[in-house]
């Protein structure tokens, strides 16, 4: 396996002092992209983006450029909302980004606005996050006072202004509709979709496009670079480069800029520029590749490219960019237990099934943990699983408003099944189940079926 | 009883001018009530109510499912260790234990004296330099059990209040958007279809 020697895109500035002060970045050929942008038209930009295939960064995967499409023709004004609210577990991206280059971020708000013609830009950035909140208010003031945004910005006729919103800590709202409720002042609880996107209505009912700070961070580079030369990079449909954080039981743990496609996981986990491998005699357990919510991967996975096809075929995802590895010793029932209480202590509360059935696997998983697990618990846990996300299967199946509830399937399936050994020593009984796991990456390995 | 003072009812004025509609700013005139009184006390909710023409029930609505939101007086410094998959992973359950221990009190209690209150969170963002945890939500990353001895000395004789204000203070830095460069709000209703979708249009089929 090569490791991809091409130069790093968004994060280029971290290692700089001043990379975050508009000084700078204006000498590190900061708000030069913005200045193609506006010199050609907007639906010129968006098409750039289109052909640079830029996925969004925030979990889901979803094309940019055709998102930016779906907002309904003549419907006005819209607005662009930027998901700063990083809060998955594992993942670390997003707040080294506004830290450290806030103004990349800025000028990727201006360009994104630009194009889809929105006439105000909020940034929610997550409550807990205090230097990055300063380091954007004075990125946005130094910007204000240089032309970069407000009233005709740098004497063209576009107009912007960029609005620095708080959050107040609620995992949920970075979803991107319970981060509309958030943002007009609500309880952060998704609504309903379909039948509404957030492109056709969102903030307000207007037409509004959320991307993740990650996804507009790239946008500078692709319009001083092109689009054709972003989508030369990485593979399939995963083009350009990422940040992955890898994190848990490595010997450098760290946040990683790296080629799509052509880096795989044994590469960022194990190659010495980035994760540098395990401690000494220590061997593989499971690792996460996609932030809490994805399912597990193990050895096996370890020579998948870091590409969404590829990973969603192997039936996880790539998610969020946090890959969290766990060693030999890693106790996996306490792991899962602690995932499923995150899920647990941050359903929002409005459908059933997510706010009853995490709140339960929290309860059983913790008393398997202080040595009360019964026979049947392992049965009882798929069985809530089930009734959370219907065939425990991948993409999952969701009897719920959002994808939350289905997420804390996602650690339960792939302990109980490759580790039932763990459970059983805890709960007894023979660790059967009647309920069917459909999920590819939660099956054992074909060669072990036969002892399960 | 702490309604807004007058400065920061100027203040909640011109944050609440930033979006096109008024509730929008009900979480940042929370955090600004919290960094008045360091709690979110109850006359402050009437007066934001006031502010931004809701019942004081909503804000307590929305006030109340938001984690860092707090009600009653917390103390002055809030220790937020995180014990996520992560840290989990590389002893933060050990470095939450160790805290409590050397502090004499229970997650999601606060110290006799005010000084301390110790929360057991969920992932901060700071995975790859687990353990780690906040103090008013400023990081602090790999923090072996001498530092967060260290840490706490510090803080009992306020020794790091240039890096870590007490508690309610979220960010000494704050937008300014100046009356000459503003662009101007996007009401719903209001806004028509900005000028320069308009003219790049023209432009292709004049
Ligand atoms: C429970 C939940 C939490 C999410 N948290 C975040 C988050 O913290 N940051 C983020 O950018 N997207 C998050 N997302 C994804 C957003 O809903 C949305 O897809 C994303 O912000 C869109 O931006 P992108 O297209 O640029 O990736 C979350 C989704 C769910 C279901
Ligand atoms: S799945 Fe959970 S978090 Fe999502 S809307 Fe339903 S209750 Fe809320
Ligand atoms: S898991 Fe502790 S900071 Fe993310």
């Amino acid at each position: 396996m090569t490791v991809s020697d091409a130069p790093p895109i968004v994060s280029t500035r971290f290692a700089l002092d001043n990379g975050h002060t508009l000084t700078g970045y204006l000498a590190t050929g900061g708000y030069e992209g913005l200045r193609a942008a506006l010199a050609i038209s907007p639906t010129a930009v968006g098409e750039e983006v289109k052909a640079a295939s830029l996925l969004g960064r925030g979990g889901a995967g979803f094309p940019a450029g055709t998102k930016w499409g779906f907002c309904p023709p003549g419907v006005w004004p819209r607005y662009l909302v930027v998901n700063g609210d990083e809060s998955e577990p594992g993942t670390y991206k997003d707040r080294l980004l506004m830290e450290k280059d806030p103004h990349q971020l800025i000028e990727g708000v201006l360009i994104a606005s630009y194009a889809i013609g929105a006439a105000q830009a909020f940034l929610y950035v997550r409550g807990e996050m205090a230097l990055a909140q300063e380091r954007i208010a004075q990125a946005l003031n130094d910007a204000y006072a240089a032309g970069y945004i407000g009233k005709n910005i740098l004497g063209t006729d576009f107009s912007l202004d960029v609005v620095l919103h708080w959050g107040a800590g609620a995992y949920i709202v970075g979803e991107e509709t319970a981060l509309i409720e958030s943002l007009e002042g609500n309880r952060g609880m998704p609504r309903l979709k379909p039948p509404f996107f957030p492109a056709a209505k969102g903030l307000y009912l207007q037409p509004t496009v959320v991307n993740n700070v990650e996804t507009l961070a790239n946008l500078p580079w692709i319009m001083t670079n092109g689009g054709a030369r972003f989508a030369e990079l990485g593979a399939e449909t995963s083009r350009g480069m990422r940040l992955f954080a890898v994190s848990g039981h490595v010997v450098k743990p760290g946040v990683y800029e790296v080629e799509f496609g052509v880096t795989t996981f044994r590469d960022l986990i194990f190659d010495p520029a980035y994760g540098g491998g395990l401690g000494d005699g220590r061997s593989l357990k499971a690792f996460i590749p996609g932030g809490a919510s994805a399912p597990w991967f193990y050895d096996e996975h370890l020579d998948l490219p870091l590409e969404a096809g590829a990973v969603g075929a192997a039936g996880s995802m790539l998610g969020s960019g946090a890959i969290v590895v766990m060693d030999n010793t890693t106790d996996v029932v306490k792991a899962c237990w602690r995932v499923v209480r995150f899920f647990a202590r941050e359903s929002c509360g409005k459908c059933t099934p997510c706010r009853e059935g995490t709140s339960w696997l929290e309860k059983v998983l913790r008393r398997i943990l202080d040595g009360e697990g019964r026979p049947d618990d392992i049965a009882l846990l798929l069985d809530v699983c089930d009734n959370i996300s219907p065939g425990i299967a991948w993409p999952p199946k969701q009897t719920t408003i959002c994808p939350l509830g289905p997420s804390a399937v996602s650690p339960i399936a792939s302990a109980l099944v490759r580790f039932r050994d763990e459970f059983v020593a805890l709960c007894g009984g023979t660790g059967e189940s009647p309920v069917a796991i459909t999920g590819k990456a939660y099956l054992p390995k074909p060669n072990e079926v036969a002892g399960v | 009883m702490p309604r807004f003072t007058a400065d920061n009812t100027i203040l909640a004025h011109e944050i609440i001018t930033r979006y096109p509609r008024p509730k929008s700013a009900l979480i940042p005139l929370l955090h600004l009530a919290q960094e008045q009184d360091g709690y979110v006390a109850d006359d402050a909710m009437e007066h934001i109510a006031e502010l931004i023409g809701v019942t004081a029930a909503e804000v307590l609505g929305t006030c109340s499912f938001y984690e860092m939101f707090k009600l009653a007086p917390v103390g002055e410094y809030l220790v937020n260790v995180c014990t996520n998959i992560s840290c989990l992973l590389v002893g933060g359950e050990e470095l939450l234990h160790h805290i409590e221990t050397r502090l004499g009190i229970k997650s999601g209690h606060t110290t006799e004296d005010g000084k301390f209150t110790v929360e057991d969170v969920e992932c901060i963002a700071a995975c790859t330099e687990a353990p780690c945890l906040q103090v008013n939500y400023r990081y602090f990353s790999r923090v072996t059990p001498e530092a967060a001895d260290a840490l706490i000395d510090d803080l009992l004789h306020d020794r790091r209040l240039d890096e870590i204000p007490k508690h309610g203070v979220l960010a000494r830095t704050r937008q300014q958007i100046p009356a000459a460069t503003r662009a101007g709000n996007a009401v719903p209703g209001e806004a028509e279809e900005p000028v320069w979708i308009r003219r790049a249009r023209a432009e292709v089929s004049p």
